[in-house]
């Protein structure tokens, strides 16, 4: 066993794990947040998705000793300080982009990261950025608006109600 | 105006606060104190004999806790088959023994045949390996043709041709169907393959089993699509425990689309070791373990024969399908080929005969059962598929040919010659918002704007009709069911007027939470936020049968009205006690009981308040309390119906395919909330487009699943689909449910995969390619085979 | 996954030492690595990760014009650097798996692990480049040894890959659906002195260089050129996704692509 120290959230934590624990692992197993989920074994569904110093990473094919020092952002630190939905948080309610929920903390940490390398994304952007992220629910449909939504553009006529 | 509350509206959903803020509960996320862990030691070899199973030094390593072989398992029960079928000689199905563990023959890979259970998962697991089992490899059944044909080699040794059953629907229609394809002017004849799916909900199976030692009670956490059918399966079939000692709880369940219905061996193996080592055991699947093991979708070949005159009036439709079942009955793997297949094999059309045979066939693969859409997709498919055919033939419109044989609204309710009696619809009505939304007008130019890029464009319509709230449990009991299919719904008024509602529906991406909220709101004329929806454990709810078929609402929610309507009669001896009046003068409007022509009336929260400080009632003729208790059992099923529209460009040097534009017109009655019934829509849609263009579960000769991950099962990604242009407007009302609703949930699935094969014969033909047909996955490698004749 | 150590040597003297001990193993990005080990398909005692040894990162131009990429730089690193100076190898980097794997993948990962449907052998090959180890440097031609196979001695740590920058160049690939790695991926470079051309996800040998298209190709730089060339498809993977015929097809195609984007 070694010990491991990050940043999850902005909060300094540490654990102890071993050689072969996974971020993912460490996340939800020693610190509970069990809001980055495991879609599969072969890092292609992208419900693990967090942030690693900043970028989109996926949490099931990293070990947490190479995330030691690193800045972990989790689904749970998605939120406003005042507990209020973000801004892509509330996007995806205000356009159904979710429904299962199982996908949504990898779709959401997946959606922040575009969205913080290009301010406004093409429809197809978003369509090629979700690439590592598999749904189920929704034929992505709302999920793309969502994104679009969040990002201060008018959604398509296409997909307008 | 769009409504902002209630039935109409588009309310937000309320479950999305938790799910965007990683505060979601789902089975894997629930951590028992003191949890041991389960790993299932699974067959490499699809078809073996188990000479011995030798678990000493698995048993003896670290953390492990207990290891489990057949053995264990092969005096209790078995998993049952859901519905029993007939033969078309009258013989029962073959229903072989589905055993918590694999005993004397592993029958497919991943087939487990022992566990361990250990103080760790990576202490189980290196346990696992340990384990030395002596198979001898037997010949794998994997084609249907050839496990029919061979009576030599057996999935069960006590079922000699792999046969389950020969049905034919309706049998008495055989010998006039066959006589009127023999002198029809214009046959045309398909063969075609429904492509065998793995529903890939996206949270892999997980359950967790406890005992309680002081009261001999059990619980079940499990990723369920229906608790108390579980609970059923496993504690009165499998393992012997009396009902009433197990609570099964499926909290939050990442989607299901038919996967999460059954019973599997998993949950009975965390409770049975639960029980042993007085620990909670917890499994949670890999998604590899997904791929072997959750319930399969389709898997039909089909030869489809459609006669007509030479004008398109079609004059019989006959099937002969042969429906791959795996190597187990899964709880309703018998019904899905059968009557959720030959019974919609009329379609939206008035054609008079009409004759299904199916063989349902054991192999050695997984179990096959119910998928989105479960037996209509394959139904609507053959019929679309050859329709379009037909038309080609006969050189007719695609909608021309189908507008020609629409059953027409006058002739409601109608009557099909494979036993169903549709209550409403307008399909030319469906047609007509089709051709609107999918702008058809405009095709022909757009058709030559493809083709002034070097791609083929093409078209692709179908109509499909389908059957949902499978009913009523008196009919379904004559053809075999062996459960009732109504459902439960507990209206709990508090006393201080806000509601809790009970429900038998499980909500697992559903919106139920919302959308059954909105219902009881908009009938007791009380704030949605002050009314709670309760569903998922058996100890909280009524019997209720869960959530699959696009049944919720319509039944579910029928049952949920039932008891807002008790409510509101009890609410009126209430009032009529409080305001002296006669119960007969109360009426209920506008959320308050008032004496009729007065400005005398109590507000719902005194009337609820009331219920429960019951100081000065007269007992004898008014209990005190606000709660009601109802069992709703359709008439009847409900008729969704629609036409979707497609459209494709295909790159003729790389055979790809892409999806332009989706175009999906439904009539699903009543809508309580159109933002939700859009999304299910859709989701349908991604389905059944990736059920066309990628989808393709596929297993060698030697029975080893090809297609075992995401490397290679091609799942529908966000660039592989287009928006999709949906409508909902032409409504005709279920005419036998309270709320006039019919469901959504399976629509696109069913409607799409013709649609889209359609229009990518369409786009060949166009081009000059003499294609009648392709099967599904329409890959790359499939369309650039085809154009090269 | 079966138990391991991992460590994190800040040196790629200090990484070789490490790799120098029986039962270990690098750990690039991790982006294939892990997933195997999941599977158990791996069982090293230690793993030693390369991804925090500074001198191993980073894009830069060297003295004699050649582009050199850190061999422990993610790809999504080289889309975005590589872009003014190497178009062609920026999109190719900028088009590897989906955004998370392309923040972890490295070119150096990806070479080693010479997956025979991955992008990287493609650019390396096509671009004739050089891949400098701790030890040696080794031209792209002779650096591909098959399936999964390298000239890559046991324990030699890729530090970096120098690409030669041609006039022209582009990478086009058609992806098997399931998997998004290529079914076919082809990399064309128009250099002074001629074109070459580097095949991915197609053969059963690997990478290779479509040698007939190179010499048309840099007789007429243009898709008309490769029209009347055929490769053989005897040698093609054939598989759920594709047949050999179709592979073989696939490859004048996207040949033919490349030329003209290029």
């Amino acid at each position: 066993m070694a010990q491991v120290t990050m940043t999850v959230n902005g909060r300094s934590v540490s654990g102890e794990v071993e050689g072969r624990t996974l971020l993912v692992d460490f996340l939800r197993g020693n610190l509970r947040l069990t809001g980055t989920h495991v879609g599969c074994d072969t890092s292609q569904c992208g419900a693990c998705v967090v942030h690693v110093d900043g970028k989109a990473v996926k949490a099931c094919t990293i070990f947490a000793l190479e995330a030691e020092g690193a800045q972990v952002g989790t689904i749970e630190g998605m939120a406003n300080p005042d507990g209020s939905l973000g801004v892509i948080q509330q996007a995806f309610q205000d356009y159904h982009g979710l429904q299962c929920g199982f996908c949504t903390p990898g779709m959401v940490m997946s959606a922040a990261a575009l969205l913080a390398e290009n301010r406004r994304p093409t429809e197809a952007e978003i369509r090629a950025y979700l690439e590592g992220n598999i749904c189920r629910c929704t034929g992505y449909h709302n999920i793309v608006r969502a994104i679009m939504a969040a990002s201060g553009q008018d959604v398509p006529a296409v997909a307008a109600e | 105006m769009p409504k902002d509350h209630g039935i109409g509206a588009s309310t937000k959903r309320r479950e999305d606060v938790r799910f965007l803020t990683g505060r979601g509960n789902y089975t894997d996320d629930i951590a028992v104190a003191g949890q041991a862990h389960a790993v299932f030691v699974r067959s490499q070899v699809a078809h073996g004999r188990i000479r011995s199973v030798d678990t000493r030094v698995a048993a003896a390593m670290p953390g492990v806790l207990a290891v489990f072989t057949g053995e264990d398992f092969k005096d209790v029960g078995g998993n049952p088959a859901g519905w029993l079928i007939k033969s078309r000689d009258g013989t029962p199905m073959r229903e072989p023994k589905r055993p918590v563990l694999a005993h004397g023959k592993v029958r497919h890979v991943g087939d487990a045949y022992a566990a361990v259970v250990a103080e760790t998962l990576a202490q189980a697991r290196d346990a696992a390996e340990a384990i030395v089992a002596d198979i001898e490899e037997l010949p794998a059944i994997v084609d249907m043709r050839a496990a029919v044909a061979d009576a030599s080699n057996r999935v069960h040794d006590e079922i000699p041709d792999n046969l389950c059953y020969d049905w034919g629907w309706i049998e008495d229609n055989r010998a006039r169907v066959d006589e009127v394809i023999r002198s029809a002017p214009h046959v045309t004849t398909l063969e075609l393959v429904n492509n065998r799916l793995v529903p890939n909900a996206m949270e892999p199976r997980a359950s967790t089993g406890e005992y309680f030692p002081g009261t001999g009670d059990y619980k079940l956490t499990t990723t369920s699509q229906n608790p108390h059918l579980t609970r059923l399966l496993v504690a009165a079939f499998v393992l012997g425990i009396p009902e009433n000692k197990l609570t099964v709880v499926a909290p939050d369940v990442g989607g299901g689309f038919g996967s999460k219905i059954y019973h599997y061996g998993e949950e009975a193996l965390v409770l049975a070791a639960a029980r042993k080592l007085g620990r909670p055991v917890r499994w949670t699947a890999e998604r590899s373990e997904s791929f072997l093991t959750d319930a399969h979708g389709r898997d039909h070949v089909t030869k489809i024969e459609i006669a007509s005159t030479k004008e398109g009036e079609f004059l019989a439709f006959r099937t002969e399908t042969l429906a791959n079942v795996g190597a187990y009955l899964s709880n309703f793997a018998t019904v899905t080929p059968t009557f959720l297949h030959g019974t919609l094999m009329a379609g939206n059309y008035r054609v008079p005969n009409v004759y299904v045979n199916v063989k349902t066939v054991f192999t050695n693969t997984a179990p096959v059962d119910a998928y989105r859409g479960a037996g209509r997709p394959e139904a609507t498919y053959s019929i679309e598929r050859c329709i379009d055919k037909l038309a080609r033939e006969l050189g007719m419109d695609p909608i021309a040919i189908r507008r020609k044989n629409f059953i027409q609204p006058s002739q409601f309710p109608y009557t099909t010659p494979v036993g169903l009696v549709y209550d409403t619809g307008n399909y030319d009505a469906v047609v007509d918002r089709l051709e609107e939304i999918a702008d058809l007008a405009g095709f022909a130019a757009r058709r030559k704007a493809s083709e002034a890029k070097g791609l083929l464009r093409g078209l692709g319509i179908n109509s499909y009709i389908e059957a949902c709230g499978i009913a009523p449990s008196h009919l379904v009991g004559v053809l075999g069911a062996r459960v009732g299919l109504y459902d439960a719904a507990t209206v709990r008024v508090n006393a201080t007027g806000n509601i809790q509602v009970m429900t038998g529906a499980h909500s697992h991406g559903q919106g139920h939470e919302t959308a059954f909220a909105q219902v009881v709101a908009d009938k007791l004329g009380v704030p949605e936020a002050s009314v709670e929806i309760v569903h998922g454990d058996t100890s909280k709810i009524p019997f209720g049968m869960g959530s699959y078929g696009s049944r919720s609402l319509a039944v579910c929610g029928s049952a949920i009205v039932k008891s807002v309507d008790k409510i509101i009669a009890k609410g009126k001896k209430i009032a009529a006690h409080m305001l002296e009046a006669a119960e007969g003068d109360i009426v209920f409007e506008d959320g308050a009981f008032a004496v009729a022509g007065t400005d005398r009336k109590k507000t719902f929260g005194e009337i609820a308040f009331s219920a429960y400080v019951p100081h000065n009632y007269p007992l004898e003729t008014l209990e005190p309390g606000l709660e009601e208790t109802s069992f709703y059992d359709p008439a009847n099923f409900t008729y969704p119906a629609g036409a979707y529209a497609c459209e494709v460009e295909i790159d003729p040097e790389t055979g790809k395919v892409t999806v332009c534009s989706f175009a999906a017109a439904d009539d699903f009655g009543n809508v309580i909330n159109p933002m939700i019934v859009e999304g299910q829509v859709h989701g349908g849609l991604g389905q059944g487009i990736g059920q066309a263009l990628l989808e393709n579960c596929t297993y060698d000769a030697n029975g080893q699943l090809m297609t075992a991950s995401y490397m290679d099962y091609a799942m529908p990604r966000a660039d592989d689909l287009p928006f999709y242009a949906v409508d909902h407007s032409a409504q005709t009302p279920c005419t036998h449910n309270p709320l006039g609703v019919k469901g959504c949930g399976e629509a696109g699935a069913i409607g799409s995969p013709p649609a889209v094969v359609n229009a990518v014969i369409d786009a060949l033909q166009s081009g000059g390619y003499k294609v009648a047909h392709i099967d599904m996955p329409v890959s790359p490698a499939r369309v650039w085979a085809a154009m090269q004749g | 996954m079966y138990a391991f150590e991992i460590e994190r040597p800040a040196t790629v003297a200090a990484a070789a030492a490490a790799l120098g001990h029986e039962g270990a193993q690098a750990l690039g990005g991790g982006q294939t690595l892990i997933p195997s080990l999941k599977q158990r398909l791996a069982s090293p005692a230690v793993l030693v990760s390369l991804t925090g040894i500074a001198e191993m990162k980073g894009v830069c131009m060297s003295d004699d014009g050649l582009l050199c990429i850190g061999a422990a730089t993610p790809h999504a690193v080289v889309a975005a650097e590589a872009r003014a100076r190497y178009p062609a190898l920026a999109h190719l980097a900028g088009h590897i798996g989906d955004p998370a794997v392309r923040n972890r993948g490295t070119i150096g990962g990806s070479l080693a692990n010479n997956d025979p449907a991955a992008c990287w052998p493609a650019g390396v090959l096509g671009s004739g480049a050089t891949v400098v180890t701790n030890n040696r440097r080794i031209a792209a031609d002779d650096f591909f040894h098959g399936m999964f196979s390298t000239a890559l001695e046991d324990g030699e740590i890729i530090t970096e890959v120098r690409f030669p920058i041609p006039q022209k160049a582009a990478y086009v690939k058609f992806v098997q659906p399931a998997s998004r790695f290529a079914l076919t991926g082809v990399f064309v470079a128009k250099f002074a002195g001629g074109v070459r051309v580097a095949v991915t996800g197609a053969s059963e040998t690997g990478v290779f260089r479509w040698s007939a298209a190179e010499a048309a190709l840099s007789a007429d730089f243009s898709a008309h050129a490769v029209e009347g060339l055929a490769v053989a498809a005897d040698s093609m993977i054939g598989d759920l996704h594709g047949t050999p015929a179709y592979r073989a097809h696939l490859v004048k195609v996207m040949t033919k692509r490349a030329v003209t984007a290029a």
